[in-house]
């Protein structure tokens, strides 16, 4: 499934929630399903603080595929951060860094990208575009 | 409950509260972030821009002596607020941490030196944390720490054994903003000036609440924020002791502070002027006015008591929501109401709360060692304002019964 496939995927699955108790009832079981990161990732290298909630990533090379693992101490983030991971990890790394991310807003969620200080999210995606620019660069 | 005065037309002022977020109507407990602003505000900021926009002091037109007439009309009611002996004494800044990062560099850098000390408290903003740690890094004092109960009170004991004639500084906050603790400020600038101590309190969650009388206080230096006490954003004050600030050098330099420039060598203007260098921030000043117009006129004792109705009413209402642990339990409280959950993360829940249009604030407040020493990340908080009530205190029980209904 390609970048803008998996997007695709989101926004379909959010079609479905006509009200806002809904649709964060769906993000909070996918960050209860999403597996936790295990504690040796949970490194102060891997953490991206925010105000208020903390987030780990974690990023690896498989083959040529650039992969994500993360976490966050807060379950919606936690249901958020599921999606980022669903949508970029598992690509090539110049895939992840060209990467046109619209299914947060498309489905309504831009807000928790924009809190840039309180949750660590938006900070997490640049990491993760980081980790993109870096990989191809080594590659 | 009584009826001070009329809940519904003080709501009337404020244009803000009939806000409709997330399809709900507004119920606003960030207040202790930020105040909303009533309609007298947003007018005579306003009127400002439209009747009188000038720059300020030098001007010989009628609009440059209107605007300067309002700003140091701003200045002697504000003088009036807290009681100053002088109108000389009340510098405009912009904000509380403007005004403590004004005494740490000019006060401090003057004064103190190497060996002294400066006490702070557990529960200090970071605003009063940062600014000393960089004073104490430049010139080699030392930083000390009062410490706290679980309650969230000073532990005056240790205060007192920590005051020694090393003791040059001491600057506390008079109310905690996670916490809503009043703190025994007139014991604490009582017991520091027996050693010779100087005193600073951070007013900013003080000044809305209730009466600040710094000549009765006897303090030193006092910094409060506008933007709290429904006023504009972007300006507050600093209060000095009048032969203080006559002692302490301006620390930024350029127009309206001097008296006269040469090449060689430039003079400084008088109090307050010293302190402001550049054009203020004139528009805010002169609606500052009519923001402490505002609350003197519906009075702050009955504003403290309608305040702690509601504390007192969400205080005991949030005992409902199973695993909920109310943090900052002290005897003397303004209406903040700080607590955690029982598996439950401050983040979801306000999220969850901002969905049903209720504004809280969740995290550490700008007090991570008051975290720290509490051992906890942050807190979910409601503070509660003059234009709140019961009913909206109800909306957020339910707020929070969903939240946990939907987290659990």
């Amino acid at each position: 499934m390609t970048i803008n496939e998996a997007q695709d995927e989101l926004i379909e699955d959010f079609e479905l929630f006509d009200d806002w108790e809904s649709k964060y009832e769906y993000i909070i079981d996918l960050g209860k399903q999403f597996p936790p990161l295990e504690e040796q990732y949970k490194t102060e290298d891997n953490i991206i603080k925010g105000c208020q909630s903390r987030v780990w990533l974690n990023a690896f090379m498989d083959g040529d595929l650039l992969k994500f693992e993360a976490d966050s101490d807060a379950i919606i983030v936690r249901g958020l951060v599921s999606m980022l991971v669903k949508v970029l990890s598992g690509h090539t790394p110049e895939e992840i860094a060209k990467a046109d991310l619209y299914f947060m807003e498309k489905v309504g969620l831009h807000q928790h990208l924009a809190q840039t200080r309180s949750n660590g999210l938006a900070s997490m995606l640049k990491q993760m575009r980081t980790y993109g620019i870096a990989y191809q660069a080594t590659n | 409950m009584n009826n001070f005065p009329d809940i519904a037309s003080i709501r009337n002022d404020f244009p803000i509260l009939n806000e409709i977020v997330n399809g709900k109507q507004l119920v606003y407990f960030d207040n202790a972030a930020t105040t909303q602003k009533p309609r007298i505000v947003l007018d005579a900021l306003s009127g400002y821009y439209e009747h009188y926009n000038a720059n300020i002091h030098r001007g010989i037109h009628h609009l440059a002596e209107k605007a300067t007439g309002a700003f140091e009309d701003s200045r002697r009611r504000l003088q009036k607020f807290i009681n100053a002996e002088l109108s000389e004494e009340v510098i405009f800044t912009y904000g509380t941490t403007d005004s403590i990062n004004l005494v740490a560099q000019s006060y401090g850098r003057k004064f103190l030196k190497e060996g002294d000390e400066i006490i702070i408290s557990t529960m200090e903003h970071h605003s009063n944390i940062v600014p000393w740690q960089m004073l104490c890094e430049e010139k080699g004092c030392v930083l000390r720490v009062i410490p706290i109960n679980d309650e969230g009170e000073l532990l005056m004991d240790e205060y007192e054994k920590m005051l020694s004639e090393k003791t040059k500084f001491v600057s506390v906050v008079h109310v905690s903003n996670s916490l809503g603790t009043i703190n025994p400020v007139a014991e604490i600038i009582e017991k520091a000036h027996k050693v010779g101590a100087k005193v600073l309190l951070d007013g900013a969650q003080a000044s809305s609440h209730f009466t600040i009388d710094v000549q009765a206080l006897d303090v030193d230096f006092y910094a409060l924020s506008l933007h709290k006490i429904y006023g504009p954003t972007g300006m507050g004050i600093l209060y000095g002791k009048k032969e203080l600030l006559e002692a302490m050098p301006p620390y930024r330099g350029g127009g309206e502070m001097i008296k006269e420039v040469t090449f060689e060598k430039t003079t400084y203007n008088e109090l307050p002027y010293k302190f402001e260098a550049g054009t203020p921030n004139i528009a805010d000043v002169v609606a500052a006015k009519y923001a402490i117009d505002y609350v003197d006129t519906l009075g702050k004792p009955n504003i403290s008591k309608h305040e702690n109705d509601l504390l007192l009413y969400a205080t005991e209402a949030v005992r409902e929501i199973p695993g909920l642990r109310i943090i900052g339990q002290a005897k003397e409280k303004v209406s903040v109401l700080s607590f955690v959950v029982d598996g439950m993360h401050h983040q979801d829940i306000a999220v969850i709360l901002d969905n049903q249009g209720i504004a809280v604030r969740t995290g550490h407040h700008c007090t991570q060692p008051l975290m720290s020493r509490l051992g906890i990340l942050g807190t979910t908080r409601a503070s509660f304002a003059v234009y709140n009530t019961i009913e909206e205190i109800d909306g957020l029980i339910k707020g929070l019964h969903k939240a946990k209904k939907m987290l659990g």
